[in-house]
């Protein structure tokens, strides 16, 4: 379990994430929702690790998140951020490989290969797998990268927009995926999205931040509701209801 | 051609440059001239390696590849501090420090340097890596325009013995501090080799690396100290060279065609090591010694750079 106690994070003056704290339910998806500047990815990067907060705790498995070595977290949490841009030589199978550094140093054995293999066909990248990333499409690097995720196999994953500038067939791909692994494999999944629809299908929790604290979370169904999500974005929100999913429109 | 092959004819070509360097037009008096071009050589490739490991890395950590460590100002100490004891003991600057020391107090210099700009930048927490290149570049500029400054005002004979270490030689190298300089270079070779899959996950960026696992910040500060003894070793050995590190890696990349530090780091110190035995071959059988490798150097690198701009063009 994930959780959170009174987290904040300044840049100087300015406050970005204010006295947050959360609990992450086990085994779902839970998508982070907001206005751009409400501090969710700066939320997700705290819980990574990849920033330090100026206050509070993070505690995973009951353990705080400080006392952890990098390497040990690295098996337990692995987090996907937006931007991906490498000039690198650097093949799709070997790309995935990185997953497995935490177990194996860069030495790869036989049942790291298994965990690649898995993690390949898991995101069906079995024909391009010997393509050089800086070769690949939008779609296929962020595929990529999210196999790297896979086989790094942590019952945590973060993602950081996993969709953006993704068409709508492969946010649908993506979204699949991860349902499955949330599923199948019993991961817990947080993810900050900024397509509510995307969110509303998929995912089992959301939580809305706004100005840096959180607002509302709760179960999707208990989120989806015009007069929450008009608090949240500010703008006015007609809510379809259609086979047991809620839909948004938001186009006045 | 696989990587096997490339690696097996770069270890050829540096054999057969060191053999025809050893052995080419040798004089009558061939012990003695075989013993001091037997350093010459041997001191070339020490340079090429501390250049390549070193410009090798230091690409990696900054994620550039056309930077070299000379942008973060060692070579501007270095040459600050012989322009000041020129400028400080005038002719007698060779009866006042000796080559070794010479050699011991520009590397310290260095170090103190590094050390320096190390605690500036790390000391908030804030590892920013562009901001200390910014500060090395300041400081860089502001020590070269002290040294002319200093280069103005000496006399013009004094000025001489200040030209000569402006420019790269392995002339005047002296077989003390070759032994010091190897002894510097295994000793970080040693250490430096250990985690070479390190650098790999930091060539992915700070947040993949960070996601599996490396402890980032430590990392970077282990490998820009280890690029700082080499640098500071290699320029106090035979002077300002590492621009060569631009053009030997970039031709790494070009030949070999991976991610992986292993195979980049070894095969950057061959063609290093092949660069500067032809260059130096070129400047005493050819030349003469009319002209210095490192005209010849930046000669062929800027040809390469004008390659590689037209290559890009056409696609």
């Amino acid at each position: 379990m994930i959780s959170v106690d009174s987290i904040t994070k300044k840049y100087s003056e300015n406050t970005v994430v204010d006295q947050v704290s959360m609990q992450f339910p086990v085994g779902k998806i839970t998508s982070l929702i907001g206005a751009n500047g409400a501090g969710k990815s700066t939320l997700l990067s705290i819980i990574s690790r990849l920033l330090k907060q100026n206050n509070g705790n993070i505690m995973i498995n009951d353990k705080n998140l400080e006392s952890y070595k990098s390497r040990a977290l690295a098996k337990q949490l692995s987090i996907l951020k937006q931007s991906n841009h490498l000039e690198l030589k650097l093949t799709v199978r070997e790309l995935i490989g990185f997953g497995r550094f935490p177990y194996s140093q860069g030495k790869l054995t036989k049942q790291d290969e298994v965990k690649i293999a898995e993690a390949i066909d898991f995101l069906d990248l079995g024909d391009i797998q010997d393509k050089y990333i800086d070769q690949l499409s939008g779609g296929q690097k962020q595929r990529a990268f999210l196999a790297l995720v896979v086989a790094q196999d942590t019952d945590y994953i973060l993602l950081d927009e996993p969709l953006n500038n993704l068409d709508m067939k492969h946010s649908v791909q993506i979204m699949k995926r991860l349902e499955q692994l949330c599923k199948e494999k019993g991961k817990t999944i947080i993810i900050v999205i900024h397509e509510i629809n995307f969110a509303s299908h998929y995912s089992d929790y959301i939580v809305a931040m706004k100005n840096g604290k959180i607002i509302h979370s709760g179960a999707t169904q208990d989120i989806m509701n015009p007069k929450v999500l008009s608090e949240v974005f500010e703008i006015d929100f007609e809510i379809i209801h259609k086979s047991g999913k809620q839909l948004c429109n938001y186009f006045y | 051609m696989s990587t096997t092959t490339k690696i097996l004819i770069l270890v050829f070509l540096t054999l057969s440059l060191s053999g025809l360097f050893l052995f080419y037009n040798l004089p009558n008096s061939w012990e003695y001239a075989l013993e001091r071009r037997g350093f010459k050589v041997a001191s070339m490739i020490v340079v090429g390696c501390c250049i390549a490991y070193s410009s090798v890395v230091f690409q990696t950590l900054t994620n550039n590849k056309i930077l070299t460590p000379s942008i973060m100002g060692f070579e501007a100490v270095y040459m600050l501090f012989q322009t000041l004891i020129v400028f400080i003991y005038g002719d007698q600057t060779f009866q006042v420090i000796k080559n070794s020391g010479n050699f011991f107090i520009s590397v310290g210099l260095m170090m103190v340097f590094a050390l320096l700009l190390f605690v500036l930048i790390f000391k908030k927490g804030k590892s920013n890596m562009y901001f200390l290149l910014l500060i090395g570049l300041v400081l860089g500029t502001i020590f070269t325009t002290m040294s002319s400054f200093l280069q103005l005002v000496i006399d013009p004979n004094e000025f001489l013995i200040v030209e000569q270490k402006m420019f790269a030689s392995f002339n005047r190298m002296n077989i003390d501090i070759f032994w010091y300089a190897l002894g510097f270079m295994i000793l970080c070779f040693i250490i430096g080799f250990r985690k070479l899959q390190h650098l790999d996950l930091i060539s992915l960026g700070r947040e993949n690396a960070i996601n599996l696992g490396l402890d980032y910040n430590k990392s970077i500060k282990f490998y820009l100290f280890i690029i700082a003894v080499l640098v500071a070793v290699s320029t106090a050995l035979v002077g300002p060279l590492t621009f060569l590190g631009i053009l030997v890696t970039n031709l790494t990349y070009e030949l070999f065609k991976t991610y992986k530090h292993s195979i980049l780091i070894p095969c950057c110190c061959l063609v290093s090591a092949v660069a500067i035995l032809g260059g130096q071959f070129l400047v005493e059988q050819v030349f003469n010694f009319n002209t210095t490798i490192s005209i010849i150097i930046n000669f062929i690198g800027g040809l390469y750079f004008m390659f590689l701009l037209l290559k890009v063009r056409k696609v």
